[in-house]
């Protein structure tokens, strides 16, 4: 990715409490219908895969296809457990793989 | 491949009206939508039953929160919910997102944990027309609940 995610988490955050983490990526999410101006198919580049450990377990997780809008946009649920660190991950068709580990801090 | 699904709209009021209730209420019982056919491009359709595997989803429960019509395609918003106490004993598996008329039937899979703790997500899509989105959620009992929106697009996304 060109510029890093922007990860939103909220502070404060109590052991068995339900938080929303909200996560953008920077992805042009090309769909592959389009042609250029020589008329050639432009092929697709999308992120194809999301996925959000908690301390190794799976969390939240999207497969994407081309109908999702460019620089991918999701915010999702955690129950937390107590402290531990958010694992995400962005693949795209490149196979670019970005991680971005997130330690909560659990009052 | 013209392959249209019946898809039997169940609700309380199919428990509420028997054959003498349906007779004394004839009109009102018109009016409820029986079964309806949830018809898209060939790839949609393809998928939708992939998806229902031949089972018939409990029409309702997906909470889908999209604008009723937009001026661009290009960037939709959209937020998918099933209410659940996300247990292990019950919790929403997948949630599907399916679009009848975008050049690619299948937009999204949401996939939750009990972990997740609330099975509800926000993302922002692409629509290619006006067009009734389709949203099924998978239990992790098997079950499947299917949800549809209207949205109106005055401008096209993906390309097209």
């Amino acid at each position: 990715m060109k510029k890093p995610p922007r990860i939103k988490i909220p502070e404060g955050i109590k052991p068995g409490d339900v938080i929303e983490i909200k996560t953008l990526a920077t992805h042009i999410m090309e769909t592959g219908n389009r042609k250029d101006a020589a008329g050639n198919k432009i092929p697709r580049d999308i992120i194809h895969t999301f996925t959000a450990k908690f301390e190794g377990r799976e969390v939240f997780s999207v497969a994407l296809g081309s109908g999702i809008a460019a620089n991918p946009y999701f915010a999702f649920f955690l129950r937390v457990p107590g402290p531990g660190t958010l694992e995400l991950t962005w693949i795209d068709d490149d196979g670019e793989t970005t991680v971005e580990k997130v330690p909560l801090v659990v009052a | 491949m013209k392959n249209v699904l019946r898809i039997k709209v169940l609700d309380r009021r199919d428990f509420v009206l028997g054959a003498g209730a349906a007779a004394l209420l004839g009109g009102f019982f018109a009016a409820i939508p029986e079964a309806r056919a949830i018809t898209g491009s060939a790839e949609f359709e393809a998928a939708l039953a992939e998806l229902l595997k031949g089972a018939t989803p409990r029409i309702g429960g997906v909470d889908m929160d999209l604008p009723g019509s937009v001026e661009n395609g290009d960037y939709v918003p959209v937020g998918l919910g099933v209410e659940s106490p996300m247990s292990d004993a019950s919790y929403v598996k997948a949630i599907h997102l399916l679009s009848p008329a975008n050049p690619r039937a299948r937009v999204a899979t949401f996939k939750f944990t009990p972990l997740s703790g609330k099975a509800r997500v926000m993302s922002v899509m692409r629509l290619a027309k006006t067009q009734e989105v389709v949203a099924v959620a998978e239990l992790g009992d098997g079950t499947l609940l299917m949800s549809t929106r209207s949205v109106d697009v005055k401008v096209g996304g993906c390309g097209t």
